[in-house]
């Protein structure tokens, strides 16, 4: 699909460092601020979307793309199931799910055990989950339909 | 073997992202991997139904009750669930196996068994919550997954049978989302037992009754009952055929008749009137579904119309159990009801899962669905012919089959309850039920034969395919065995016992 | 009290877009309000007079909040209707394709 005009592209070239870590920021933040996994995520996701809209971009080019962006979805969910199942093996009372790092004090980064963890498993899967259904409708658009 | 009850949520989803991921390098990997998971989660279930000794409660993340409320997600396991679990694992390893030589057409057979995966873990999680909206949760995960695949092959048909069935699946989702609402403004809690306690306590109110109609909305779409059933003929005869008999025979027992048999006796008050309009659903959905059947030529939009019909059966024996129970009636007559309807659950899910099978099979040799033009392909396919003999005696209600007696408990109960129509109608569909599948028999199977068959090379169809149909007609025969005291005492008697006794379940997870 | 009403009435107007539109596109879009409202009601179901967002910093532990169970259920059911709703865009446009059209009226092969 072709690209965008001049001014579109200078803009996006800003924006879209900031917007990613931005997203990055509600994700790694989300036991302490509204957010979490999934609002980063689709911030991130946004801020991929944008490049492409305005940049514009070939058939193949996309193709390698969603190979990529499908093996990322499918080990954000697999690295999330294995530390729900770690739960079952370390934690003292061996139930699924269970919170078994330490806690630490209210408010600082490093705190509230497994959640910050789940928080990047579902930030990461979310973003390669939009991003992989936009390029599918993408690819289709401009494979069959033309 | 208490912490592995998460195992039937996890293993699926795990499988299923595997499959996915290890899918784009490895060309077979789905395939085999599949039968295997699936396969030791019914040996599982198996073992789990055999050597359980009372209801299991699970709470996840070891959130135990705080001063005797609960605050955290409780998983239950007790008879009716094993009862459903074993069903769901076992068609589901079947059809996986069938799976294994239908699929080879298709060019994405790594994301069909993907989705297969997702669908199974959706329907395990249904049955094993303990929560209102993990009902909702995984609920939507089997929905999502079995619209995918009813579009999987990507002919016209199968689209536009896709989109009527997600638009109609996806309203019904929100009249229960909206139901969950209504009840958490009740009772401020999501927990089933917690909300069964206060419901109990609270006396007449009619946000209970409203969230009690929508919920009925809701879950008679996905159970295929009458006003709701315009989804069902499009859905169930496009898709492929192993997707055809899970959906048949497995998903709308789980997500439909499940639910509504566990929120209407354990969480809910059994009232004089919401008993009647089950019942009476239940009556439409057996006459007009059957009658709806005759004219078909199609094979399967014929046996899709006959699953309303039969889940009209098991919907009918629920609903006289909850009629006898309001009126302080005997509970010996209500326990035969819902047994009944319970058996007839089992046994649809495997007479008609046979039957989409052989449907599959005739299709993948023949290429054709129209009774029109086949016939005479008994000598060309001998377990395709003898297999589907086997399912239809079944359906129609021939003894020694396992349907003749579930069919036999159902209408007992009714003349024992003094509802002597109803027996007369279950009697009625029954005949008409014979005739259609005397029809079906003839005009497939041993009618003149053509030269085409044999020009075109008919043989019979792969060894998997036909593993998974004997096994089917076998169990088609063994399961009358439930009828004997012993036998219906291990497996039967503690689902029942589950519905009949009003506080047992909240007893089990509360603890008091 | 009214505020209710109003959410159960814009049920009811994306269910009339979802029954008596004809494109294929505007009635995944009825879905979408209906979708959007049942999030509205389980919002606003969590309410309580006076409360604030419930997060507990450092600094401020004991105040009066608004109920969070509601707010973990209406992301999930965020998701869900993102889900739904990109299943079927694909598929319409996958019907596009196959039929020439999004007329609900032209595409009736299966019948009976």
């Amino acid at each position: 699909m072709k690209g965008m005009t001049v001014i579109v592209k200078k803009v996006t070239q800003i924006m879209c460092g900031i917007t990613f870590l931005y997203g990055i920021y509600i994700i790694v933040h989300g036991h302490l601020t509204p957010g979490g996994g999934f609002a980063g995520g689709t911030i991130i996701a946004g801020s991929f979307m944008l490049l492409i809209l305005a940049f514009g971009s070939e058939f193949l080019k996309l193709k390698k793309e969603e190979t990529g962006s499908s093996i990322t979805e499918s080990s954000g969910i697999l690295v999330f199931i294995i530390i729900a199942a770690l739960g079952m093996v370390i934690g003292g009372t061996g139930v699924f799910f269970v919170n078994f790092l330490p806690k630490g004090e209210i408010g600082k980064l490093i705190s509230a055990g497994v959640i910050p963890l789940y928080n990047i498993a579902v930030g990461m899967e979310v973003a390669a989950a939009l991003v992989t259904i936009f390029l599918a409708l993408l690819i289709y658009r401009d494979e069959v339909l033309k | 073997m208490d912490s592995f009850i998460p195992l039937f949520v996890v293993v699926p989803l795990g499988g299923a992202f595997l499959t996915a991921l290890v899918g784009s390098f490895v060309k077979g990997w789905g395939r085999y991997f599949t039968s295997i998971l699936l396969a030791f989660l019914a040996g599982f279930s198996g073992w789990l139904m055999f050597s359980m000794p009372g209801p299991i409660v699970y709470s996840v993340g070891g959130w135990e009750l705080f001063e005797k409320v609960p605050i955290g997600i409780h998983m239950v396991v007790d008879g009716l669930t094993v009862y459903l679990l074993i069903i769901i694992n076992l068609i589901g390893f079947l059809s996986a196996f069938y799976s294994i030589a239908y699929i080879k057409k298709f060019t994405a057979e790594n994301n069909y068994y993907t989705l297969f995966f997702l669908m199974v873990a959706g329907m395990n999680g249904v049955v094993i919550s303990g929560d209102l909206f993990n009902i909702y949760v995984f609920l939507e995960i089997a929905a999502i997954a079995s619209y995918a695949l009813v579009a999987f092959g990507i002919e016209k048909e199968e689209l536009e049978a896709s989109f009527k069935y997600q638009v109609l699946g996806g309203a019904s989702s929100l009249f229960i989302l909206l139901s969950i609402g209504f009840l958490y403004w009740k009772t401020s809690t999501l927990n089933i037992a917690d909300v069964s306690r206060i419901i109990l306590r609270g006396g007449k109110d009619e946000i209970v009754i409203f969230a009690q109609v929508i919920l009925l909305a809701g879950f008679g779409l996905k159970a295929a009952m009458i006003p709701f059933h315009a989804w069902l003929p499009d859905a169930h005869s496009s898709a492929p055929s192993p997707i055809s008999s899970m959906l048949s025979g497995v998903l709308i027992k789980a997500i439909g008749a499940y639910v509504i048999i566990r929120l209407f006796f354990n969480m809910f008050e059994i009232t004089y009137k919401v008993s009647l309009v089950i019942t009476v659903i239940g009556t439409l959905s057996m006459v007009v579904g059957v009658l709806l059947a005759i004219g078909q030529w199609d094979i399967k939009r014929l046996l899709a119309y006959h699953s309303i019909s039969q889940m009209g059966y098991v919907v009918l024996g629920v609903g006289i159990g909850m009629l006898v129970i309001s009126q302080g009636g005997k509970t010996s007559v209500a326990s035969l009801a819902i047994a009944g309807g319970l058996f007839h659950l089992f046994n649809h899910a495997v007479f008609k899962g046979l039957l989409f099978l052989n449907a599959g099979a005739v299709e993948y040799r023949t290429g054709t669905r129209n009774m029109k033009k086949l016939g005479g392909l008994a000598p060309h396919m001998p377990v395709t012919a003898s297999t589907s003999l086997f399912a239809s005696m079944s359906i129609s209600g021939i003894p020694p089959f396992n349907g003749f007696f579930s069919k036999l408990i159902i209408i007992i109960a009714a003349v024992q309850a003094r509802y002597l129509v109803l027996s007369i109608l279950a009697v009625f569909v029954s005949i008409i039920t014979l005739a259609s599948f005397l029809k079906v028999q003839r005009f497939t199977f041993f009618n003149k034969s053509s030269d085409e068959w044999v020009e075109k090379g008919v043989r019979e169809v792969p060894f998997p395919m036909c593993f998974s149909m004997i096994f089917l007609a076998v169990l088609c025969v063994v399961l009358s065995l439930l009828i004997v005291p012993s036998v219906r005492e291990l497996i039967l008697t503690p689902a029942v016992d589950v519905l009949i006794k009003a506080g047992s379940y909240s007893a089990a997870v509360l603890g008091y | 009290m009214i505020v209710y009403i109003l959410t159960i009435f814009l049920f009811l107007v994306g269910l009339y877009g979802v029954l008596s539109k004809r494109n294929l596109i505007k009635i995944v879009i009825g879905l979408a309000i209906m979708e959007y409202s049942v999030n509205l009601f389980l919002i606003l179901v969590g309410y309580v007079r006076g409360g604030t967002a419930p997060i507990i910093d450092a600094d401020r532990q004991g105040e009066l909040f608004v109920d969070p169970l509601p707010q973990a259920m209406v992301l999930t059911a965020i998701v869900i209707g993102l889900a739904t709703t990109a299943l079927l865009l694909a598929i319409a446009i996958r019907i596009y394709k196959k039929y020439g059209t999004f007329d609900i009226r032209e595409i009736k092969n299966l019948k009976g």
